[in-house]
């Protein structure tokens, strides 16, 4: 079973400074992390007007339909996935095969231009995910073995 | 998987409805979000087939509340039911932290419902979890169709292991969020154990 994912600030900070960079260099709309289970890590650029939640959600689902795929056809995952649109297109990739970089973009930019951007900041995130893990692991989530029975049923107005 | 981020002061946790198909799941996610705020829910997103059966799951993002100070997000998701969607029923359980077993109570249903939950456990061995040992409740639904079994009766096929369970009509309401609130209790407990 996976364990338990834990977000701090300071590894918050940097993947988002990761992700405002990338928005820049790749000349992208938005920029999104997401965990395999569909869990938004952070976004970046243009995204007051999306549906960010459902979109890490659809992501997640995509990329773990992509995963079955590739089973059935005996590759371990297929790494990049390109979606073309009108308009916008998307560009989805594995970091460390446990985390979903998503970038948005227009004809502003071009798939080339992402690809290559996209090769830095994996590296980047991928180091940072390293230390995230590693503070999951020293640290747990020692706050939660703090809430008490009360603090759970009066979340459900049963205290 | 429960997501906590400090940054964000948020705990995530998914939930997983599951059951035979036509037994009521995306009805229990439709009515939580017909009668849920609009301030603590999202959008549902149904990736259903032209005749609006589940074809990959149903996805509703809610938020009960706060507990010091983190606000708690629950992504609820059902399964497609058909027995022929497994590979994509396999997918969804990932990173599960609680599961609803919804069942029909109709008699006629009865293999279905059984055929169902042994499909669970196995489905959830194979990511790694025991269906005894992760927070699980049961929903027995349909309790006003006239061709309902008796409730002991389910209980005894359905809930050997005596998990909480609730009778429940999806359609007007009747123990959809009893069994919601059940699910979401034995997760934070689970998170409170530090599991």
């Amino acid at each position: 079973m996976t364990s338990q994912m834990v977000l701090f600030e300071e590894e918050h900070v940097k993947i988002v400074a990761v992700c405002d960079a990338l928005q820049r260099d790749a000349c992208a709309k938005a920029v999104f992390l997401v965990d395999k289970n569909g869990q938004l890590l952070a976004c970046s650029g243009d995204t007051a007007s999306m549906d960010t939640t459902s979109l890490a959600s659809l992501t997640a689902g995509n990329i773990a339909a992509t995963g079955g795929l590739a089973q059935l056809l005996g590759e371990k995952e297929f790494a990049i996935q390109f979606h073309e649109g009108e308009n916008d297109n998307i560009h989805i990739s594995l970091v460390s095969q446990r985390i979903i970089l998503v970038i948005i973009f227009d004809q502003r930019s071009s798939l080339g231009l992402v690809r290559l951007r996209v090769r830095k900041a994996s590296g980047e995130l991928a180091a940072v995910l390293k230390t995230i893990d590693t503070k999951a692991q020293e640290q747990g989530s020692s706050v939660f073995s703090e809430i008490t029975d009360d603090d759970i049923d009066s979340l459900f107005g049963d205290g | 998987m429960s997501f906590i981020n400090y940054s964000s002061r948020e705990i995530n946790c998914k939930i997983v409805y599951y059951g035979p198909g036509l037994c009521g799941k995306t009805t229990n996610l439709q009515y939580i979000y017909a009668k849920t705020n609009p301030e603590a829910k999202g959008k549902m997103i149904s990736l259903e087939t032209e005749t609006e059966r589940t074809l990959f799951f149903d996805f509703l993002p809610l938020s009960l509340g706060e507990i010091r100070g983190f606000k708690t997000r629950f992504h609820l998701y059902t399964v497609p039911g058909q027995v022929f969607y497994d590979a994509s029923r396999k997918l969804i359980l990932k990173g599960v932290d609680g599961v609803v077993f919804v069942a029909d109570s109709q008699v006629e249903r009865m293999d279905a419902n059984i055929e169902s939950l042994e499909n669970l456990r196995d489905n959830l061995a194979d990511q790694g979890y025991d269906l005894d040992k992760i927070p699980y409740v049961v929903q027995y639904n349909k309790r006003d169709l006239p061709n309902a079994v008796d409730a002991d009766y389910l209980r005894d096929y359905l809930n050997p292991t005596s998990v909480p369970d609730f009778e429940a009509v999806a359609t007007t309401g009747y123990g959809v969020f009893d069994t919601l609130k059940a699910v979401a209790k034995q997760v934070l407990i689970e998170l409170k154990r530090g599991r």
